[in-house]
């Protein structure tokens, strides 16, 4: 059994938390005491049918108006994966909380409704998706049951998105008719939609190949943690404990150190307390070098003539996520893996809008929830590579050094 | 873990595991005083296994905190000392009566002793000095968790402000704090009841006897079965009777209840939770049954 992690977008509208509803029980995720608190407060509120979104809206505030807020994560398995979606609302004030759960995602659900065909929010959706870089892409065309499940209707919404996704970076497209009120090609295939001979949502979730996602060319190990255990047994022994970002690691690999530039060898690597042959993304390991060469928390392991150029002018795409705007000459704190230094805003070249794709070079600032192309000066060099190519070596966040608060995700170009 | 992947693929438990792994190294490298709060459930047992495996060879580079109630499950503080000991790191212990004792909270013979940990364990993370305290909850246990940060930030009082938490972004998590504030870790989030269960059976570690089926005295209290003891006697019209039991959760003895079952291996367990109908928390746990946002309100105050 593996792994894979989908983000889904939409409002109460567009069907999504019925979708959601739907896989969590037809997966049997949904216990029956949850199952009785929502028809219990869906009876309370007066409503004729059983509110799914009460499932997902788990916070106070978002029962008592009535909309999703924020990100929620919700787990289903079925005998051949196990899932985690990050259900996020659609709205464009929300827009940082759809990125949120874009960044960790393999695959991207956006909902349109079939009677409205594209709408300027699914629109949305797509471009935050494809900005994010989520590798697979599933449109699914819901309420179908209320177009008399015609064939026309999926071809027209089949050729406007395509026409719209030739503008965005999507590897892999599924669109797929469903209703998930009725059932039709969520789980089960459809019985009145005999002209779509495409998988079912839960097929296609089920078999959608994500391994090959990962980059398994370009090794990248950001250095987490020095172990030194200074115990008898283990007097000498000095690991360096970090989570793979790329490529694919052997003992006797030559490697890079940087910023320091330092090569060595690699002589093991450990999982807890046995040596394996090979290492690869996600795995958390512990790296042996045959040299004794100064590795620090910050540094990074690379292949010698396959490395990252250390580089403190950062041009990237930054969606910001707070009140005061962003803009040049402002300072912040930034992340990238495991480096923290400090950043200055050198330029705002333009703001994106995510509905058309037009970019707004008059623009000198960013506000809550909006995007855009930014110049970032560094105190430290970072060891980047461009996000398109590595999701983790190519992302960081700034922080707000007054209040610590996350207040920007960056995706850096080139 | 297996030596070599022809296909480059982790299993779910193994990608579980090392996203585990990153938030432990993570905290013991940006945090000064990181705590690991252990309950001995299973929970906290899959967590002390992560720690242990995520610094090995090394030892826990943190304490452990245990608080306790005073009702806690004898069969529960045993594993825990196995845990503890094995592992050698430094075990403190918060006691709730304690901390009635030194007025730190009141009991007024009305409240729970699940409340009152708040306000000895937030005590016990003042008093210390820690500024990161890792917890053994799961986003699949309760909604108000589902949206809960795996570094979910606790200002000066404690308190969780879940309406205003920092986006959580790729695996950069944000540790700033500022002076009194502290961080509650998540490491196993996104692990489900599931999981933790395949997890404790491919790793072979110990956990509480109580898990797994036993008789005991039990009596039947607003649906659930609780432990028949000198702090829980039978009410009037309650009668006592022993029964074929086993624990999905642990807990304060007074309000954890037990289910009938006679799961007595892992494998066994793993059959019954895959085909449970009702939530871990609400079948046996007094404490989530009092309001829709129960968990949400304990949480808000400073709750693990």
């Amino acid at each position: 059994m593996d792994l894979l992690r989908f983000a889904t977008a939409g409002s109460v509208d567009d069907g999504k938390s019925t979708l959601i509803g739907r896989l969590l029980l037809d997966s049997k995720a949904i216990f029956e005491d949850q199952l009785e608190a929502v028809e219990a407060t869906s009876e309370a509120k007066g409503y004729d049918y059983t509110d799914l979104a009460l499932l997902t809206d788990g916070l106070r505030s978002e029962r008592e108006q009535g909309i999703t807020i924020d990100v929620a994560y919700r787990y289903f398995a079925t005998p051949n994966r196990k899932f985690i979606i990050a259900d996020t609302p659609g709205h464009v004030q929300y827009t940082r909380n759809m990125v949120t759960g874009a960044s960790t995602a393999d695959l991207g659900l956006v909902l349109v409704d079939a009677r409205q065909g594209l709408t300027e929010q699914s629109r949305r959706h797509a471009v935050i998706l494809s900005l994010l870089r989520v590798p697979h892409l599933v449109l699914a065309v819901n309420k179908m049951d209320l177009v008399d499940y015609d064939q026309a209707v999926y071809d027209a919404i089949y050729a406007e998105f395509t026409s719209f996704a030739t503008k965005l970076n999507i590897p892999d497209l599924e669109v797929i008719p469903i209703s998930a009120l009725q059932g039709d090609n969520v789980v089960e295939r459809s019985t009145n939609m005999g002209w779509y001979s495409g998988p079912t949502l839960m097929h296609h979730l089920e078999h959608v190949h994500v391994a090959s996602d990962r980059d398994l060319v370009d090794a990248r190990f950001p250095v987490q943690y020095v172990i030194r255990p200074k115990s008898d047994d283990f007097h000498d022994y000095r690991g360096y404990a970090g989570r793979i970002a790329g490529g694919v690691l052997k003992p006797g690999d030559e490697v890079v150190v940087l910023p320091s530039g330092m090569t060595s060898t690699i002589e093991a690597i450990d999982v807890f307390n046995t040596e394996i042959a090979e290492a690869f993304p996600p795995m958390s390991v512990t790296l042996r070098l045959a040299d004794d060469v100064d590795v620090s928390r910050g540094d990074m392991i690379a292949r010698v003539n396959n490395a990252p150029t250390p580089s403190q002018d950062i041009d990237a795409m930054i969606c910001w996520m707070t009140n005061e705007p962003l803009r040049p000459r402002q300072k912040l704190a930034i992340k990238h893996t495991t480096r923290t230094g400090r950043a200055l805003v050198k330029d705002v070249q333009y703001r994106l809008d995510v509905n058309t794709l037009h970019r707004d070079q008059e623009s000198k600032e960013l506000g809550l929830n909006e995007i855009g192309r930014v110049q970032l000066r560094t105190t430290v060099p970072l060891l980047c590579d461009p996000y398109s190519k590595n999701r983790t070596t190519g992302s960081f966040i700034l922080i707000d050094e007054a209040t610590g608060v996350t207040v920007g995700a960056g995706m850096i170009n080139g | 873990m297996t030596a070599t992947h022809a296909d480059y693929r982790l299993s779910q438990l193994d990608e579980l595991e090392a996203e585990s792994i990153h938030i432990f190294r993570e905290v013991a490298a940006e945090f000064e005083k990181p705590v690991l709060m252990f309950s001995g459930g299973k929970d906290s047992i899959v967590m002390m296994r992560l720690a242990e495996k995520a610094f090995y060879p090394a030892k826990i580079p943190f304490p452990v905190l245990q608080v306790d109630t005073g009702y806690d499950f004898p069969e529960v503080l045993a594993t825990r000392d196995n845990w503890v000991n094995r592992l050698g790191v430094r075990l403190i212990v918060a006691g709730v009566e304690q901390a009635i004792k030194d007025g730190i909270v009141v009991d007024d013979g009305k409240t729970s002793r699940n409340r009152l940990q708040i306000g000895t364990l937030l005590n016990a993370i003042e008093d210390n000095g820690f500024t990161a305290a890792f917890g053994g909850g799961r986003r699949d246990e309760e909604k108000a968790r589902a949206k809960e940060r795996v570094y979910s930030h606790r200002d000066e009082f404690g308190q969780w402000d879940p309406k205003n938490q920092r986006p959580e972004l790729w695996s950069l998590y944000n540790g700033r704090l500022h002076e009194g504030e502290h961080m509650r870790i998540f490491p196993i989030s996104n692990w489900t009841e599931l999981d933790i269960w395949d997890y404790i059976g491919r790793e072979g570690i110990e956990i509480p006897s109580i898990y797994f089926s036993h008789t005991r005295r039990v009596f039947e209290r607003d649906g659930m079965l609780l432990t028949e003891s000198e702090h829980n006697p039978c009410r009037d019209g309650e009668v006592a009777a022993e029964r074929t039991v086993r624990f999905r959760t642990v807990g304060d003895l007074t309000l954890t209840g037990c289910v009938e079952s006679t799961a007595s291996t892992i494998p066994e367990i793993i059959d019954e939770v895959a085909v449970a109908r009702v939530t871990e928390r609400g079948a046996t746990r007094g404490d989530d049954r009092f309001s829709e946002a129960a968990m949400e309100d304990r949480k808000k105050e400073g709750y693990f």
